[in-house]
């Protein structure tokens, strides 16, 4: 598997324009002018840039309420996103949907989700229409630990397998179901991919906050099922490092300590894959902090664009109920 | 005039299904033993022979699985027709038919539109108890971006099907399995019917009956009975309750000064009381008599066909209810 400089730059590229995003969309809540949930992918970043370097334009991803990363690493526009989650008139669903179904369409991103597992049937539907279309897509259902505990989990993983469809179960294990630590909500002498791998999907466990292990391993599921060899799953293992929402601050749900956090900010992805391409020499520090400047500049644009961005009118509340 | 034959509802929807997965290679069906087994009340019959294992599609018993597949197709460019067998089981994927498949286009701003209809089988009558004889659709009716559709006739279950599986819109098609072998007049060749449109199913000038599905012919044979006593009745079928015709609905009101409005639904919070609130919000004026509401009794449905029988509205209840609106008793 080929790994060049372009692509490693893009993966630089893709992971800190997520981080760079949700740090802005958090300064941006805390001014007011972000509103409603916002629920930050902060230290997920790898999960979401490698497996969507491993698929075509045309692909589709389903994503969580926890969606930016997905959305943005797909290839969606900043400057739209930004605006959705500020309710704008220009945002990707007109400010009716927000942080958690923002969704474009003309890229394959069916959408962010609400509820938490909503994306399973979706992405697997999706998988199959590719498959009676012919049309060589694939579909990646993004979800979390959380998620795995949905019943409809084991449905689509069944449905998936009898038919061989083109899909690809991605749960990044972020270890917290909102304020429940994973090992407290679910079985862990088992992987969760021991719950795929009964019904015969092949599974991986990989660091998932390791860019290049992630996209690895989504490049062999993109490719198996492409070939029509039918579904896969693989488990990212990855630390939210930011609160389940913006509301979460501080440690007052108990759900883990200060020391704990600290340790798991040493390995947070984005930090850890600039070092690694300095140590490596595949860019140097003036390649890297151009791609910043980049980045940067793309987030100026965003927040100029919701700036000049309309609240939208109460004439628009009854468009889009029915097509 | 088109040709016309005699046929049942079971195979006016069979037709519907046929015709339109031929003029559409993007319809297919997903359900429980709709293919092999040719659909549990034979709806589906030959149709997986006639088109495939992968057009018409026998799934697990999974309806929050498949359901929201249906969703994901339609998302992607497909027109999936999935069947729920019993609404009582579309309780299992009211996640993807209320959280998913009705706010979708809404949410995503008009970006997702979601061409999915879903068959389901609703009301008592077999003897099959609580959880096989529910007539759920005002929960989904109650859910705006869901159209909800209940034929009466063979002639509108095929026009409305049709035009069900054509919406870019979640459609949620109900049909009851006692009406299955009702017969009535089709024509050969093509017609839809479209969403929203109510039906005048008889003409009357006394009183105006409301009425769904199953109850069209309650309705009917309680206008027959009631024509005896000169009591003119018209039976208004809305046949859609999202799009609810209203205007053919307050029209016949403000004729005939009376409405007795009959559904199989629970009474209590259920189409009956919609359909009546609106009648007295925007014909008061018209009416001689206060609006009467006939539903379901507000108890899960038992199974000794006598206790069953009682649970549901019938000609009787209506005609004494009837009777009533005109300060009479018998």
């Amino acid at each position: 598997m080929e790994l060049d400089k372009p692509l490693l730059r893009e993966m630089y590229y893709r992971m800190r324009r997520i981080r760079r995003f949700e740090e802005t969309a958090e300064e941006l809540y805390k001014r007011g002018t972000v509103v409603g949930l916002l629920h930050p992918y902060i230290g997920e970043e790898a999960v979401a840039a490698g497996v969507c370097l491993a698929l075509r334009d045309d692909d589709y991803i389903t994503s969580t309420h926890r969606g930016h990363g997905h959305l943005l690493a797909k290839g969606g526009d900043a400057r739209r996103l930004l605006a959705e989650l500020c309710g704008r008139l220009d945002g990707y669903c007109h400010g009716k949907g927000g942080s958690m179904h923002a969704a474009d369409l003309s890229l394959g991103i069916l959408g962010a989700n609400g509820v938490v597992g909503g994306g399973f049937g979706i992405a697997t539907g999706a998988a199959l229409s590719a498959k009676m279309r012919r049309s060589g897509q694939v579909a990646v259902c993004f979800f979390g630990d959380g998620a795995a505990n949905q019943g409809v989990f084991m449905e689509v993983l069944n449905m998936a397998a009898i038919w061989k469809l083109p899909v690809i179960y991605v749960c990044e294990n972020n270890g917290f179901g909102q304020y429940t630590r994973y090992e407290e909500a679910t079985v862990t002498d088992r992987p969760i991919g021991a719950r795929a791998a009964a019904f015969g999907l092949p599974t991986a466990q990989v660091d998932g906050n390791d860019v290049i292990a992630v996209y690895q391993a989504a490049v062999q599921a993109v490719e198996r099922a492409r070939s029509g060899q039918g579904p896969s799953f693989i488990e990212a293992r990855t630390y939210r490092l930011h609160g389940h929402h913006m509301g979460d601050v501080g440690f007052a749900r108990r759900y883990r300590t200060k020391e704990e956090l600290e340790e798991h900010m040493k390995q947070e992805p984005v930090g850890r894959f600039r070092r690694w391409l300095l140590e490596h020499q595949v860019l140097s520090e003036a390649e890297i902090q151009e791609v910043e400047a980049r980045v940067e500049a793309e987030l100026q644009e965003a927040i100029e664009f919701v700036n000049h961005s309309p609240i939208p009118d109460v004439s628009t509340i009854m468009e889009h109920v029915y097509a | 005039m088109p040709e016309m034959r005699e046929i049942t509802i079971v195979e006016a929807l069979r037709e519907a299904l046929a015709e339109e997965m031929s003029r559409d290679p993007t319809v297919f069906l997903m359900g429980e033993d709709i293919g092999r087994a040719n659909g549990v009340f034979n709806v589906t019959a030959g149709l997986q022979d006639e088109f495939g294992k992968e057009r018409v599609i026998d799934t697990p018993i999974s309806e929050a699985g498949f359901t929201g597949m249906g969703i994901g197709a339609a998302l992607t460019g497909m027109r999936p027709v999935v069947e729920i067998l019993f609404c009582d089981f579309m309780t299992l994927a009211m996640d993807q038919i209320v959280n998913q498949a009705a706010k979708l286009y809404y949410m995503t701003g008009g970006q997702a539109k979601v061409p999915l209809v879903i068959r389901t089988l609703m009301g008592a009558g077999r003897g099959a108890a609580a959880q096989h004889s529910q007539s759920l659709h005002v929960w989904v009716a109650h859910i705006p971006g869901l159209k909800v559709v209940m034929p009466s006739t063979p002639y509108d279950a095929k026009g409305l099907l049709k035009s069900a599986i054509r919406d870019d819109n979640p459609v949620i098609f109900f049909e009851d399995k006692m009406s299955y072998q009702v017969k009535g007049p089709v024509p050969v060749g093509e017609y839809t019917i479209p969403l929203g449109v109510a039906d005048v199913k008889r003409v009357g000038t006394d009183v105006t009956f409301v009425a769904t599905s199953s109850m069209v012919q309650v309705a009917l044979a309680a206008a027959e009975a009631l024509e005896q006593e000169g009591i003119s009745a018209e039976v208004v079928d809305p046949r859609t309750l999202k799009p609810l015709d209203k205007a053919t609905i307050l029209e016949s009101v403000k004729k005939t000064g009376r409405a007795v409005v009959i559904d199989e639904g629970h009474l209590s919070y259920g189409v009956t009381a919609e359909i009546a609130a609106i009648i007295a919000d925007e014909a008061f004026d018209y009416l001689d008599a206060p609006v009467k509401r006939l539903g379901a009794m507000d108890v899960p449905v038992p199974m000794a066909p006598v206790l069953e029988q009682a649970t549901v509205p019938n000609v009787d209840q209506l005609v004494a209810t009837t009777r009533g609106l005109f300060g009479r008793r018998y």
